[in-house]
This record gives structure tokens, sequence and C-alpha cells, in this order.
């Protein structure tokens, strides 16, 4: 039994030891999928395989990726323009670099999955959206599009048939809105990267006002191995009611931080205890964002619960990337606070108003209590900001309710130090009052 | 239609709106910035939230943002429930963390959209703790005032700027709460329509930089209804007073014209009103030939002895009221009376009434271009000489994106998504001109050539949609083009003087109507009163008119300066002629010393009158302020010399009278004068009449005390429904064409118009003024072709010395009033050439480099141009003072000594 067998993400990595290119990737069955699905299946079968296997977006939002696909209009276009394939890799959530150690290690892996789905949607073009600082990982991808184009495996008439794909790196000028896919679609157009209104929804108008499917590295990076060994197996690998394996990844003061590809729906305690080696000692872990900087606090009620979408949610937070920030009891949650309210109101597009200037005052607020000038009420005030800002729907999209998500469950879980904090005039993690 | 329930009352409102414009059309109160009703929806303020409930038993609802939400019959929303409410105060109180609280010196006081809803939403106590982030501000130019603290980044600049007029300097930087709006560098802003930011932003931001320099609050400003007077078009204006200073001009919403936007010939233009150039006294030359002020009698008299002679011709004015040219028709006689245009104006003008009266062709609305499928624009460079069209064909060429939109389920409204989906798609645009024009880049393709041959290629479409099979690629598409559109519109004009253009473009518009279309076909004339043709006499050509006076006739000179409209070596001995010479005007020209006798007349902001636009619409403009000095109505200074000479026929005691005298002289016109605008016996609910001065007017101040403590008596209005007070009625209770200036309770800003409106984008209540004195035929004559001669005549001047000249228009400076309104003055280019690289190389010039010839007066400034036909020379009228230019070919040398023309800082700001 291979690797690739329960990790068809990271096996072929583990099994050559270090970054996969095409001669490697080829000998571990690499294009047998894409050569599969565009010399041996239509356009609707590959998208039915992907809907059966219940593969959903691992950007964080986790749509089913089938259904997305489902979206596009099939065929050519009446009018005979083009359609758009385009890979979010604009990276830029805290504590989140699964994206980077697959392109980086598995290059190939994504250009096959993103071949699979081009075909699926009859896309001609292609861009990987990659965050402005990977400059590595862009290396590594454009060496493997040199290497795939060589092969025959980008370009024209691929496996002898009509199907091309014009592949492409876009380099983003680095915003962290970026992520936001119809945000990446104007900043790929060249346009200020500001979200877009949906409707119009990208499958019926995105890139250029043309049919575009917008799906992060790790969902295509899934692809290949559900076309090659089927929607049932894919199903198979998860342990709950989700599919597939997750990249996890754990940062904070454990003793092995990193990322592992496990089945999904592995618990949260499985996760920091077995494969981050626990806690460092002296430390006791009071909190963790479970899928970046986006998502609510879950606490030690919440540890054992198998992470996967529909359980975190229930939990009120959100797998998100599935890669956790630790908070251990060293650290102030206040200031953890202000710390994430100060990165998520740098990084508004500036676009509309609860995000712009609310955000700012927040910061500001977590600031002023951090550092013991917070007032009476000042509580009152996040708490009601934090309502105004954050329900979706009060803003323009989902970045200021994202940015909400961690303060106002850390008003929830933690309110105790922040009414200390006020009540104190200080900061009590703080000595000789430096932290 | 869909019906819909605000607070428990069922309201109306036609399917495909948004809720926000649903809500305002029911003249209900909602807060909103990043909207506008020409502009749609972005949702990027977030301020117009209401309460949207699933059914009738939904009782907690959802927040959403009425300027993104469908209008959806069944729909139950709250404007007033607590929830939201308290969001909308939450949406002002984050903007004014920022927001500087300098309301008391800011230029918007008063009149800020801002504040309005400020108040509206109830947000009054500040939370936020922190320091307020500051910029440091531009130089954009004369035109607009650039305060960049106060901006709540609502982007309606840029989206006004960029995506509805074009233009490319202004932009949004930044990001994060650091949002910058501004240029990218100090620099004129170069759109002509940048004044319109000063409306659009919803704050202190962009503000009207003349204006400021002698600042007024708007509850300070005396107002009235008026016409801008800076082009064909008729954009009606809001003009505003005080202290007998035109201060400032906004625009008025009129629905088949402007609606919501003006250029900022318009805006800027009418300064010349205060200008110090003003001709304020009466003056008779006296024997030494040195004018003697003071006397109006002596010069009415004086006036009135010259008139009772033989041989007396009176020049009209395409500048001039209807009224002023009816009076002096009526005084000197048609056989003596010429319209003053330029002759070759005159021939080219004539033919442009032929084809409006008797063409039966559908002469389209500023709006109905708007709606235009495929746009051919032949031989007019309508950017220049009617900018509120050019915006308007900007807006034709998006209408495919709408039919994009609808394909793709996106709302109209739904501005961005609408552009962004409908990408680089554009309606066809067709463009043959002398010269690149500024609407070449959104064009499908354009054709280079003098007027002859723009003629040539125009009826060579003709005869292509009649069936003829020409092999030109440009021939073949706009014919193409043409017949497979819906609403094919032609757009022309009076500017390159060359009747052809205008004939060959009736034969495009007479092929396509003989194949089943019904064209539109827009004629732009050159000033605001060219179309008064059609309802005066033909009168005497102005070559006539001057030999007569050569030949030792006195004259009646009208609002002209002769100068602009012939050789001047013809006016010269016109001028020199043994005749008497008679000259009203407003600001001083080359025409005037040598007259002998001066009369000061009124400009259109101090007297009330009308124009005729392009459409043959007869408007009213209203007398703002009373004039100071011996100024007067031409009119009036005509109809009271009529009555020192015993002319009863010529003599009238109100405007309204001239009005309907002129009305009623030529036969076919069946417009009323109560059908043009609300007369002088007009009253709001049958007593009260209109107020000039807002009901917060400041009264009594101390600025005549030099003259007298007494506070001076409210001069009474015999002439117009408004009264020269506080009393009567303020806006609120609607008066349709009259309002003075856009207010309601709440609503202090120009934002107030929807109160005025039957619906969001509507029409006025009361409707919007004027009235067409021509209107299309329903069946035009199928033998129509015959009256019209649309053959084209071969250009055959002689080219092989020189360069043959073409007159270029500037929409700053080409115009004779707004060029000496100092805003305009500064603005406007030195006097300039157009010419193509090959022949400036030819000359050894360069972009920059200054040329001058024989022929022409003065030196002017080098400018490279690729579409300029090589072996061409455009030369910019008016910014030397001539407008006339050589017929022949001239010959150009380098003039080494050239300086370009710095931007001046001299300005000229009326006596106060």
């Amino acid at each position: 039994m291979s690797l690739l067998d329960t990790k068809p993400l990271t096996g072929r990595v583990e099994e050559v030891g270090g970054p996969v290119f095409l001669a490697d990737y080829e000998a571990g069955g690499g294009y047998v999928a894409a050569k599969k699905a565009i010399t041996q299946m239509t356009p609707a079968e590959v998208i039915e395989e992907v809907k059966d296997s219940n593969l959903r977006g691992r950007g964080g939002a986790g749509f089913p990726t089938g259904t997305k696909w489902g979206f596009v209009p099939p065929g050519p276009s009446p009018d005979g323009g083009v359609k758009y394939l385009v890979c979010n890799g604009d990276e830029m959530e805290p504590g989140t670099f699964k994206d980077r150690w697959l392109i980086s290690n598995n290059p190939h892996s994504l250009i096959e999955g993103m071949l699979i789905g081009a075909y699926a949607i009859g896309a001609t073009k292609a861009y990987v959206f990659l965050r402005g600082e990977y400059f590595e990982p862009k290396a590594k991808l454009e060496e493997a599009i040199d290497e795939a184009k060589a092969a025959g495996y980008l370009g024209k008439g691929l496996f002898n048939t009509e199907f091309e794909l014009d592949f492409r790196i876009h380099s983003s000028g680095g915003r962290y809105i970026c992520g936001e896919e119809t945000a990446l679609l104007n900043a790929l157009e060249g346009k200020r990267a500001q979200p877009r209104n949906k409707p119009p929804f990208p499958p019926a108008s995105g890139a250029w006002g043309r049919p575009t499917i917008v799906n992060n590295v790790e969902t295509y990076c899934n692809v290949p191995s559900i076309i090659e060994k089927g929607a049932d197996w894919f199903r198979d690998l998860g342990l709950t009611e989700d599919a597939g394996t997750k990249i996890y990844g754990v940062s904070g003061r454990v003793n092995n931080p990193g990322l592992w590809e496990l089945p999904i729906g592995t618990t949260i305690r499985e996760i920091i205890e077995e494969h981050a080696g626990g806690m460092q000692d002296g430390y006791q872990l009071r909190g963790l964002l479970p899928g970046g900087a986006s998502t609510d606090f879950l606490v030690e009620e919440h540890f054992d619960l198998a992470m996967d979408y529909g359980t975190i949610q229930a939990a009120g937070s959100r797998m998100g990337t599935g890669t956790m920030i630790l908070m251990d009891d060293s650290i102030c949650p206040v200031d953890m606070s202000r710390n994430l309210q100060h990165f998520f109101a740098q990084e508004s597009c500036g676009f509309c108003t609860p995000c712009r200037e609310g955000l700012p005052w927040i910061e500001s607020l977590l600031l002023d209590i951090e550092e013991g000038r917070g007032q009476p009420g000042d509580l009152e005030v996040l708490d009601q900001n934090a309502q105004y800002i954050g329900a979706p729907g009060n803003t323009f999209c989902l970045h200021a309710t994202g940015a909400i998500e961690p303060l106002q469950s850390a008003l929830k879980y933690f309110r105790e130090d922040f009414e200390r904090h006020i009540t104190e005039g200080r900061c009590p993690y703080r000595t000789n009052g430096s932290a | 239609m869909a019906t819909f329930t605000v607070d428990g009352k069922q309201y109306e409102a036609a399917s495909g709106t948004n809720l926000l414009q649903a809500i305002l059309s029911q003249s209900l109160d909602l807060p909103y910035f990043c909207w506008h009703p020409a502009m749609g929806s972005v949702g990027a303020c977030r301020q117009c939230a209401v309460i949207q409930y699933q059914d009738a038993e939904d009782e907690r609802g959802r927040l959403t943002m009425a300027c993104m939400t469908d209008v959806q019959d069944g729909m139950i929303v709250s404007v007033e429930a607590a929830h939201a409410k308290d969001f909308r105060a939450s949406v002002i109180e984050w903007l004014m963390e920022n927001h500087p609280h300098d309301c008391p010196v800011c230029e918007e006081g008063g009149e800020c959209h801002l504040q309005d809803m400020t108040v509206m939403t109830g947000h009054s106590v500040r939370r936020y703790r922190d320091k307020k982030r500051t910029w440091e501000n531009q130089d954009l130019g004369p035109f607009i005032g650039h305060e960049m603290n106060r901006c709540i980044t609502c982007y309606r600049c840029v989206r006004f700027y960029q995506d509805y007029a074009g233009g490319k300097d202004l932009g949004a930087f930044g990001s994060k709460s650091h949002m910058f709006f501004g240029r990218v560098e100090d620099g004129v802003l170069e759109s002509e329509f940048a004044g319109n930011l000063v409306e659009v932003c919803p704050t202190g931001v962009f503000t009207d930089k003349p204006f400021s320099q002698h600042y007024t609050r708007k509850w300070d400003l005396q107002s009235a209804a008026s016409v801008c007077p800076g082009c064909s078009v008729g954009c009606n204006t809001f003009a505003s007073e005080r202290y007998g200073v035109l201060k400032r001009l906004h625009n008025r919403y009129h629905n088949d014209l402007n609606k919501y936007f003006i250029c900022d010939r318009g805006r800027f233009g009418s300064h010349f009103v205060n200008s110090q150039q003003r001709v304020r006294h009466a003056a008779v030359k006296a024997n030494d030939g040195v004018f003697e002020y003071g006397d109006i009698n002596t010069a009415l008299n004086r006036a009135a002895e010259i008139l009772k002679r033989e041989d007396v011709v009176g020049i009209g004015s395409p500048r001039a009221s209807v009224e002023a040219n009816h009076a002096l028709r009526q005084l000197v006689g048609d056989e003596n009376f010429c319209r003053g245009l330029s002759d070759s104006e005159r021939i080219v003008t004539d033919q442009a009434c032929s084809i409006l009266m008797k063409g039966g062709f559908r002469v389209p609305t500023v709006t109905e271009v708007e709606s235009a499928d495929v746009v051919f624009v032949i031989g007019e460079d309508i950017s220049n000489t009617a900018p509120r069209i050019a915006l308007a064909i900007r807006q034709a060429t998006r209408n495919v994106s709408y039919e994009m939109a609808k394909t793709a389920n996106i709302p109209l409204w739904q501005d961005a998504g609408v552009r962004g989906h409908a990408q680089h798609h554009r309606n066809s645009l067709y463009i043959a001109s002398s010269n690149a024009t500024r609407l070449d880049e959104i064009a499908e393709m354009t054709f280079n050539a003098l007027s002859d041959g723009i003629a040539q290629i125009s009826s060579q479409i003709a005869s292509q949609i009649s069936g003829a099979s020409h092999e030109n690629e440009f021939v073949k598409s706009v014919a193409e083009a043409l017949l497979a559109a819906e609403r094919p519109l032609l757009v022309t004009g009076t500017s390159s003087r060359d009747p052809n253009v205008l004939n060959a473009s009736a034969a495009i518009a007479w092929a396509l109507r003989t194949n089943g279309k019904d064209p539109s076909l827009l004629i732009v004339g050159s000033e605001a009163n060219t179309f008064n043709a059609v309802v005066t006499c033909e009168g005497v050509t102005l070559g006539n008119a001057l030999s007569r006076m050569a030949d030792g006739a006195n004259a009646v000179i009208l609002e002209n300066d002769l100068y602009r409209r012939a050789p001047a070596a013809l006016v010269d001995s016109a001028l020199a002629g043994t005749g008497d010479v008679i000259a009203l005007d407003v600001v001083e020209n080359d025409t005037l010393p040598n007259a002998d006798v001066v009369l000061p007349a009124a400009s259109y902001a101090e007297q009330t009158g009308t124009f005729v636009n392009y459409e043959t619409r007869a408007q009213r403009f209203y007398q703002v302020f009373q004039p100071q000095d011996d100024v007067l109505p031409a009119w009036r200074w005509l109809s009271q010399i009529a009555s020192l000479s015993g002319r009863t026929d010529a003599s009238w005691t109100t405007v309204d009278e001239v009005t309907q005298s002129a009305l009623a002289a030529l036969p076919g016109i069946d417009a009323t004068l109560e059908e043009l605008a609300p007369t002088k016996d007009f009253r709001v609910e049958g007593e009260h009449r209109i107020a000039r001065q807002t009901h917060r007017y400041s009264g009594r101040t101390a600025m005549t005390a030099d003259v007298s403590v007494h506070e001076p008596k409210a001069p009474e209005d015999e002439e117009t429904p408004y009264s020269y007070s506080m009393e009567g009625q303020n806006p609120g209770d609607q008066t349709g064409s009259a309002i003075p200036y856009s207010w309601s309770p709440g609503w202090n800003s120009n934002q107030s118009l929807f109160k005025f409106q039957e619906e969001v984008n509507g029409d006025l209540l009361g409707q919007s003024g004027g009235k067409r004195l021509f209107d299309v035929p329903s069946e035009p004559d199928a033998e129509v072709d015959k009256e019209f001669d649309f053959s084209v005549m071969q250009d055959t001047r002689d080219t092989t010395d020189g360069l043959l000249p073409f007159s270029v228009h500037d929409v700053f400076g080409s115009d004779e009033l707004s060029a000496k309104s100092w805003p305009i003055a500064k603005r406007a280019k030195g006097p300039y050439v157009l010419v193509h690289p090959s022949d400036a190389s030819a000359l050894h010039a360069s972009a920059g480099s200054g040329i001058r010839s024989h022929a022409l007066v003065g030196s002017f400034e080098v400018v490279l141009d690729n579409r300029v036909q090589a072996g061409s020379i455009g030369i910019a009228v008016g910014l030397n003072g001539r407008v006339e230019i050589p017929e022949q070919s001239i010959e150009l040398v380098i003039d080494p000594d050239f300086k370009p023309r710095q931007l001046g800082d001299e300005r000229v700001i009326a006596k106060s």
C-alpha cells in the first residue's frame, strides 16, 4: 500500500523526501488522472465525480467544489468568449502556511488539479494568484510549469485532444483582501483589490466579466487523486461526514509546531497532543483559533471536537484553513485581540464604512484597554461595534465578519481579563509595566 | 409594478428599482451617501440600512442595505425600526471619527449632505477618543478646491469622474482608513466635467474654488431658475447672487436636458457678470471722440435721434435673448435687421434650421441621446462645443452593458456589477472629425478629414445605406451599424461652418428613414441663442449690413462684437462709416470703442428672457438680481428708444409682453408664454410669490452702511413670479421649472432634489421647463428630400502653399462671454494650433513651439495631433479674440520669441 492511498496530498513528498518534480511526480502516477479525465471522461462526468467525492473548499469556506464547478455554463460560450480557472494562492491568513508548503513541495499536483478543473468547466486560461511574498514557492511552481509545458501537459492539443490550457502565475501586490475571491479577480484585472457584489457570482461573471472558477491550492491538489482513485475512496478517507484528508497546522507554544496531512475529522486534541507534541513545559493551553485569525476562539470544552466543517461550526467557530493558532496562559487575550484587530484594520480594503472606520476604532479601544487607559463603558462600545460590524450583510464583504469572530469570542470567553484591565488600569499579564 | 410596505404603509414602485430609490421616490427620508440617482448603487457607505422582514409574521427581520436590494412585490421593510436606526447612527459615528468639526469654516456648511444625514440619524455624542487622520491637500487648478480631511470615503467622486465622465486623472489611492481621493500629483483636473465634483461630493472635500473666494452661505444666496448661456444645449441652472455679485451656478435638474450634471464652461463661465470689464454706464461719444458718462437721458435721446434717420441697420446677436433680438427687429424693421451671425455661420445655421423644421427627423433630447444604440458624430468636436451632449453620448455607449447585465441577471442599478460584467463592451460610436476628440477613446472607428472630406464620406455612407457598394471600411462599418441599430443617432453641428456636413448628415438620416429606420438627428449650434433663428426673420446678411454701414448707414449693434463675426478689415471700414453707431453690450469688447452711443446691457442673470436651444426648445431664464448702475436689459433700452421715437409697436413694459410679441411674430409657432415657464402673474397656490431668498436669509447686514445706515427697501418685482425677499413660498411647494434653489426640510443640500421629482430620475413636479417651438411631424413628408440639396461640394482650395486652416473649438476660451469669466480665463490655454507631426517637423516645430502667420493675429503654440490631416492646420478660435479664420491655405513660420502662456493668477472679482 502506497502512502498516496492515505495521504494523497503529501504522501509522494514523504516518499521522495523533498520537493516532487516531474520525474518523481510521474513515477508516482502523476498526470494519469489528468489524462484519464481529458481522454476518457466528459466534463460533466468529471464534475459529477468531484461532486460525489464531497470535496469541499479548503480555503476556509468549505463550499462543495463540484457544485461550484457545476455553476459554470457548460460547453463553449455562445459568444465565443473564454472561461477562466483561477487558483487562490494568496495565502495571507495569519497562522496559515499549508498552501506555501504544497506549492513548494508538490507543485505538479496543483497543476494537474487545475488542468482537470479547467477541462471540467471548459476554461482555456488558468491563473495561479500567488501571495506576493511567496518567492520560493513561485520559483518552484515556475519550474514545474516549465516541466509540464515541455512534457506536453500544458499548452495546446493536450493528450492529443483539442483541449488547451494557457497557464500563468500572477504575483499579488500584497493585500489580505486578495484572498476574497472577487477582490482577487479585481486585482487580477489590474483594478483596486476591492470585493465585488454578489451576484453576479464568479461562475457566471468573474475575471474580465467571464465565467470563472476560483479555488484554493489545497482544493485543486485533491482533485487528481479523486479522479484517479474515485469518489468513494476519497469519501472513505474522512473520519466524519466530511471527505478526504486535511492539512492541519499548529502554531503556538507546542513542542512540535508544523503541519500534517490527516484524515479530515481528526480531533483537536489529537492534532495538538500527538502531532504537535503537546504544550511546552510550563504553559497551559487556554484557547485556540481553529482555522486562522478570522475564526472564533475555541476553549477547553471544545478540544475533543473533530476538526471538520460541521462540528467546528456547531461549536460556534469555523474550521477555516485548519491551521490553528494556540493561545497559552502567558498570553494576554486583550493584547492578542489588539494584535489581531490591528491586522484586520490594516488589511481592510477601505471600501465600506463599518470595516474601514469601525476596525481602527476597535483597535484603538483595545490598545487603550491593554495599556491601562480603558474606561467604564468601553466594553459596551466594543460589544456594540462587534455586533454591528460583525453581522454578515452589514459590511460589503466578509472581511470584517472574519475580523470580529476572534474578538467577539474573546469578549465571551475571556471577558474577565478585559474587565480586569479596565478596573485595575493595567495589564495583569505585564510585570513592571512591560509584557 | 411592485407593491411594498414601509413601516406599515403600502407603496408602489416600478419593478427593477432598488429599495432605496423606491423609498426616496415616495418622498420618504432615508439617509444615504454613496448611491447617486444617475450612478446607481455600489453599497460602499452602508448608510441606507433598513430592516427587511420575511413575511407578516416575522418580527425580527434582517438588516439590509436598501440601495443593494431589489424592490420585490410584497416586500415588507421598516425604516423606523430601532435596530436600523441604531445602525444608521453607528455609520455616522464611524464616519465622524475622522471628519473635522470645521463646519463653521467649511464651504459646505449649511448645504452639507453629511450634516443633514448626521442630524437625521441623531448621532451627536463623540465616543471615539483617538486622533483624527489628516491629509495634505492638492492644488487641483482654478476650479476645484480640495480639503481631504473632510472626506468620508463614499467613492462618489471617482465614480463620477472616472466611470461616468471618463476622466483619467482623479483616482482613489491607498487603502483601509487611509483612502485618498485626488490626483497623482498637484495639477489642473483635466475633465471638463470636474465641477460636478462640487455637487457630487456629499461634504466639503471638493469645493467650488471661485465661490470660496467670495464665499456666501447657501442660505444667504438669492437665487432664481436660470439657463446656461455657454452653448446651444441650454442646461438649466440655479444662479445665485449676493450683494450684486453672481456668486455661483449649480445644476438645476431638467428631465430632458442636463439632469444632474453640467459642464465646467457652464459652471465657471458666468463670472463675466461680475467682471471689471462690465459695461456699467451709458455713454455718448463727444465730438472730441471721448465718451461722456453719466446721463441716461442724454444717451437715450441721442439714440432716438439716430434711430429717426432714414438708413438704420440693426445687428442682432446669437448670444442675446429672444426678447432683445425681437425688440431690435421690431425697431429697425425686417429689411434692416441682421441676425448678427457671420456670413459663413449664417449659411450653415439656416441650413440647420431648415433641416430641423422641414426634415421631420427626430431631434433627440439629451436624455434620448443617452438611449441611442449606435452614434455617429459627424464633423463636430462635441466635447468642446456642447460638452453635455458628449457626456450623454458617453452614457449611450454603455447601453450594451445593460443588455448584458439583463442576460446575466445583474440588477441594472448595481453599477459596479454592470460595469464589471460588461468590461470593454460598448455600443458603437463612430467619429468623423478634423482633429482628435475626447470621445475617440470610446469610439469604434474614427475618420480624419477636413469638413469637405467628412461631408463626402458621410454622403457615401448615405448612399451605402441606400444600397450602393463602397470599398471604404469606415463607410461600410458605419452604414452597417446604423442600419442594424434600433435607435441610431447622428450628431453634427455648425462649428465647421460647412453646410455640406449638415447636408450629408441629413442625407444619412434620410437614407435611414427610407430604409425603415427612425433616426435621430442632433445639430449643435454655436451659441446659447443661435436657434433664435427659427423665431426671427431671415433678415440681411452681415456682409450686407457692414457694407451699408461703410456706405454711411447708422447702426444698432446688439450684444455683438463684430470683430468675432467678420474679417477685421470689413468691420473697420463699417465702423469708420459716416453713420452713427449705437452699441449695447454686457462686457467691453473691440467693437464698443467705435460706437457713438454705448448702452450697458444686462447679463442673463440680471434679466428675464428666453433662449432657444438646439432642439428649438424655448427656455425661460429669470432675473436673479436687479442690475446696478445704468444697466438695463437690452430689450428695455431698445423699447425706451422706440418709445421716445413714438414707436408704440416696438415698446413694451414687461418682458412677458416682448416674449409674447416675439412668439406671435412668426407663423407656425403655437407656443404660448405660459408653456415656457411661469409668467409674472404666476402665484403658488394662487397667492404666493416664489421667494428668491431662503427663509434663513440673514437679512439686515452692514454691507451698505457706508451708503446709508437704513436698510434698503427690497425691490418690487414687476416681471417675474419671484419676490426679492424671503417673503413668499420657499421651495417645498413645488413650482416645477421655477424652483429657485433646491432645498427641503432636513435636506439642505442639493440631494433634496428628489423632493421635487415625481420619482427619482423622473420629471420635476410641475414639469421641467421650456417648450419646443417645432415638434417632429408625425408623418414626415415623403417628398421632403426634394427640399434639400444633399449633394456635397468638393473642396477646391489650393493647398500647394502652406496649410489649409480649419477652426478648432475649445470648451475653455472659444466662447466669447465665458472666456471673460476669470476662472475660465485662468483655465484656458493660450492661442494654439493643432498640427500633424509631419507638418510640424517640416516647419521645424515641435510641441510647445510658437508659430505665426501673416494671416493670423499673434503667435500660436503648436500642439501635435495625429488625427489632423497632413496639410491642414487647426486653429483654436477665440483664444486670441478672433473667431473667423482665413479661408485659403496659410504659410507659417516659427516664432523664436514665443513663450507659452503661463496660467495667470490675475483675477477679477467684481465690486462688492
